[in-house]
């Protein structure tokens, strides 16, 4: 792209031609407020509070929608610019239910900021009285209608970064809403629960149902035993949520949740280690079955630990269910294992267990509750919160995070590996899958460069990657000598679709896909630190590989519990116990 | 007075002009037009020239020729008539668009409450058909040319061009982001005109008589003749041709309007002028004509007018900019405030004019740029508030005490 030059705001620039002003003028330090605008999502130009003069047109003009041309003379400070913004403001916040000190948002919400920003101390458009709150409860998502600007970042999300597409504007002028299919409730229509909505909602419209008061309830009450898990994605969004530099401090984490009361602080990341060894195998036998044993077997399989992802590939493409890992998600598999394994290494009665999850994640909400989720004879996972519900209880208990000593988890099922901790980033359950099966069925390490599947890594929608077995095997997987492996790795659930539908239509052939619902994978969850943009998900992901370069083992048949969990208790992978505590099946279910 | 072209009693010969055009350069066509001065009938004045040009410059290989047929503005009924007795002229018009521009798929964008025009212009399409003026390899010219019809959804703001392509493309009726505009990308992303019924019902005569007569038949810089559509307080509503340019107060005397206290023109957006201004013209650039005219006389009580446009605008704005949705909105709570003798002086409704001015500047189309303007006209003409009040806030007599 060359270069033209402009004139914002009486001074020349040098600028790149095609962008639009707002790109333009964030570069050069000019600050424009957006509300309908997202760098995750298409332009929308609804909000209008960006709008800037330029010379020669009789209107404002949206400075996200507006391309740079030469010679444009823009001024984004003039009195018009900034009385049209405020007077938008006030229309915007004569119609918002703006509750602000009991809003889910308060303090990091961009309509409040924007109102502080333009000093509206009193609102001219107050001709009628402020709606009432509406609020919409699924599973994992609320919904207030009160708070709803209209700025349909929701609807974009929706359809752009998940091709889910269940909600849009419905009704026209004043009637005009978000709406949904007849509108039923996100719990009644082919909502996946992923939370992107939430992340990219710039008010208190979407948040997640809270569940920390009955984990509060739970803490006080001395009957119960409160064991939580932490998920590996976590661990490096809890700083952010709670306005903190970001040193990533996992024993921050460890200490913060055992001065919250918890009565054990264990880890996701050890059920991650666990579902490697149950999927690892499940690849390696699949393709027994099928290479060997010649039997009809469903390939490729697809990972199974994200909810949201799940919940779209039984509504959406459930003629593949057969392909999903049967394994749980390591949220599940860990909640069976504490009501079961850990009951008997510490003496618990498993009834008066609380078993409380905290997730990155909203659609483990929806998760905990599916009624097959119960194999022990207790629920899995009672409470499932959010990175951003721990922060806040955190806070709500005063405790000084920055200061905390690191601790460690509690022992039995507090150990993990670097592949567990890899398990929060798109493609890190396909590498901590290779780490592992590579090694059961060669007998040696996988051959990449410090362990590090590199292929598999990074934000790109849709990776695939080739990997050719040795031609000496391990004993019993003689018949994957020479063979290649091929693998393929989707986040976020519209490149998901798009993988699926390429494998359907005999485009691409892969024996093992890792799906995650979420862009980036879990560490862009819909649990996590709002706001979220790609250089936020960028910076979780780096902290993900580092925690995984700086542990001992990096792999997940090397976790000391793991084996200790086997050796005592399940006895080997893929097992009857396995079979009865960590495995699952799915549901078909509507397509809208 | 009257000057009637499109509407005239002896008509060239449907066809012709499109034969006329076939044997010129589509650049030659395009040039004709521009040159005629033509300004888009459908009331945002564009010159239609320019947009062919435009569109004929963009490279593609399907082009599509769209008639906005959503005629919807209050008061407006001149396409109707246009519909019902020229749509042979009208698809000819649009089979000379689709040969400038080099287009050969043509749409008629057709009001949801004009279904019954449907068979008149099926039969007008059929005509030209065996005609050997619609099809294949016209007068085997080599350019092929075919319309349809496509009954709109009934929704005011899909008279907007981008809408109105966002409702042929089975979405919701609402205005796109400009650019890209739809000369380069319109209708499934390929370049697209989109003209007004009367527009391309002028086109065959502007080919068959050439430009310079058409912008003789006009004043100044507004050339050809017009149609508007006169209702109200008059004694012959109806449709008049009349030439561009010409003072509206011509157009009240042929309709035998009397008592006039005030005249709407251009439709509930345009503009609402009081009787003493009605030797303005009728021009783009003194009272932008749309199709609409609406006279009322002294009986009428104007800020029930008020009231009754601005429930329209709340009622059609799609919803999707804040300025528009919320605007037209508050707009409407100011209106009951007067009629409720709730707001006293032009003072207390000094944010109200703040916010008309607003919606002017910032909203995304046409509909929110404009749907404010007849609050601005009538509460400054038409409207006495009483001037006395007790709120203290405003400087009005009853204020000071």
């Amino acid at each position: 792209m060359h270069s033209v030059t402009v004139n914002i705001n009486g001074k020349e620039y040098d600028v790149k031609e095609g962008s639009t002003i707002l790109t333009v003028c964030k570069e050069l330090g000019f600050d424009i407020p957006t509300l309908c605008h997202h760098p995750d999502l298409s332009i929308a130009g609804n909000c209008r509070v960006c709008v800037v003069e330029v010379e020669g047109w009789r209107t404002l003009v949206p400075a996200c929608v507006t391309p740079i041309t030469p010679n444009m003379v823009v001024r984004t400070d003039s009195s018009k610019v900034r009385r049209t913004r405020k007077l938008l403001l006030e229309l915007i916040l004569a119609n918002h239910h703006n509750n602000c000190p009991e809003c889910e948002r308060n303090g990091n919400c961009e309509l409040q900021s924007l109102a502080e920003r333009y000093n509206i101390r009193f609102n001219r458009f107050q001709t009628v009285e402020k709606p009432e709150s509406f609020v919409e409860v699924s599973p994992a998502i609320m919904r207030d209608s009160s708070k709803c600007i209209m700025c349909t970042r929701c609807v974009r999300t929706c359809e752009e970064l998940q091709s889910v597409a269940v909600i849009k504007s419905v009704g026209r002028s004043s009637e005009v809403h978000i709406g949904t299919f007849e509108d039923k409730g996100l719990g009644d229509v082919a909502c996946t629960q992923c939370g992107q909505c939430i992340n990219r909602c710039p008010t208190g419209a979407l948040y997640e149902k809270d569940e920390t008061a009955p984990v509060w309830a739970a803490l006080e009450d001395p009957g119960k035993i409160v064991v939580v898990q932490t998920a590996p994605a976590v661990r490096v969004g809890l700083e952010e949520a709670l306005g903190l530099p970001t040193d990533h401090h996992t024993g921050k984490m460890a200490a913060a949740l055992r001065r919250l009361g918890f009565d054990r602080v264990l880890d996701t990341d050890f059920s991650a280690d666990l579902t490697i060894i149950e999927e690892g195998h499940e690849l390696l036998f699949r393709l027994k079955d099928a290479l060997v044993e010649k039997k009809e077997v469903a390939l490729p399989m697809i990972t199974s630990c994200s909810p949201g992802w799940i919940k779209f590939i039984e509504h959406k493409h459930n003629d593949y269910l057969p392909n999903l890992s049967t394994c749980k998600s390591p949220q599940q598999m860990f909640g069976a294992i504490a009501k079961t394994y850990l009951c008997d290494k510490e003496g618990f009665d498993p009834a008066k267990i609380v078993s409380v999850s905290v997730m990155p994640c909203t659609a483990k909400k929806f998760e905990k509750d599916r009624p097959e989720m119960n194999d022990s004879g207790f629920k899995d996972v009672d409470y499932v919160i959010t990175t951003r519900e721990l922060a806040r209880m955190i806070r709500e208990a005063g405790i000084d995070f920055d200061n905390l000593p690191i601790e460690k988890f509690d022992r039995f099922m507090g150990d993990s590996t670097g592949a567990a901790a890899i398990f929060g980033a798109t493609g890190g359950v396909m590498e901590a899958a290779l780490r592992t099966a590579y090694e059961v069925a060669t007998g040696k390490e996988i051959p990449f460069k410090g362990l590090n599947v590199m292929p598999v890594r990074g934000f790109e929608g849709i990776k695939e990657a080739s990997i050719p077995m040795p031609d000496e095997m391990a004993e019993g997987w003689e018949f994957l000598a020479g063979a290649t492996l091929k693998i393929a790795v989707a986040h976020g659930l519209a490149n998901a679709d798009k993988l699926l539908k390429a494998v359907k239509a005999g485009e691409a052939e892969y024996h093992f896909i890792e799906i995650m619902a979420c862009p980036g994978g879990c560490l862009g969850g819909g649990g996590q630190p709002i706001p979220t943009d790609m250089e936020k998900r960028m910076e979780r992901m780096r902290a993900i590989y580092a925690e995984d370069e700086s542990l001992p083992l990096r792999k997940s048949h090397e976790n000391p519990e793991i084996q200790l969990l086997y050796a005592e208790y399940l006895n080997e992978p893929l097992g009857p116990k396995s079979h009865h505590l960590l495995h699952t099946k799915y549901t078909k279910r509507d397509r809208f | 007075m009257e000057k009637k072209v499109l509407l005239a009693e002896n008509q060239p010969e449907f066809g012709a002009g499109l034969e006329k055009a076939l044997e010129m350069t589509p650049a030659d066509v395009v040039y004709e037009i521009r040159d005629s001065g033509m300004k888009g009938r459908g009331g945002a004045g564009f010159p239609t020239g320019v947009k062919w040009n435009l569109a004929g410059a963009s490279s593609s290989d399907v082009k599509y020729v769209i008639c906005n047929a959503d005629e919807g503005e209050p008061g407006t009924f001149k396409d109707r008539l246009l519909l019902e007795k020229y749509s042979e002229r009208l698809i000819e018009g649009m089979a000379i668009g689709g040969y400038a521009i080099g287009g050969s798929h043509g749409i008629i964008y057709l009001r949801a409450e004009y279904p019954y025009l449907i068979p008149a212009i099926e039969k007008a399409r059929k005509n030209l058909m065996n005609k050997g003026l619609l099809g294949e390899n016209i007068k085997g010219s080599g350019f092929s040319f075919d319309v349809e019809i496509r009954p709109g959804a009934g929704a005011y703001v899909c008279g907007e061009e981008t809408s109105l392509i966002e409702s042929l493309e089975g979405k919701r009726g609402e205005p796109r982001n400009k650019p890209p505009y739809p000369v380069n990308s319109g209708y499934l992303a390929k370049p697209t005109i989109v003209n007004n019924v009367e527009t391309f019902c002028a086109v065959p005569h502007i080919i068959l008589n050439g430009s310079g007569w058409y912008s003789d038949l006009g004043a100044g810089d507004c050339t050809g003749t017009k149609l508007f559509s006169i209702s109200g307080d008059v004694e012959k509503p109806g449709v008049y041709e009349i030439p561009m340019g010409a003072p509206l107060k011509d157009l009240l005397e042929l309709a035998g309007a009397k008592d006039v206290q005030a005249v709407q023109v251009g439709g509930a957006s345009g503009s609402t002028i009081p009787a003493s201004e009605i030797h303005r013209a009728l021009s783009f650039k003194d009272l932008p004509p749309g199709g609409s005219v609406i006279v009322f006389n002294n009986s009428v009580d104007m800020i029930e007018v008020l009231a009754n446009f601005m429930e329209f605008f709340v009622h059609e704005s799609c919803g999707q900019c804040t300025p528009c949705r919320e605007g037209n909105l508050r707009l409407m709570d100011a209106i009951h405030l007067i009629i409720n003798g709730d707001i006293c002086c032009v003072e207390s409704l000094t944010p109200f004019f703040e916010l008309a001015e607003t919606m002017k500047l910032s909203s995304k189309c046409g509909l929110g740029q404009t749907s404010a303007n007849c609050f601005i006209d009538i509460i400054n003409n038409f409207v006495e508030l009483s001037g006395e009040c007790e709120c203290g806030e405003c400087n009005c007599e009853g204020g000071d005490e």
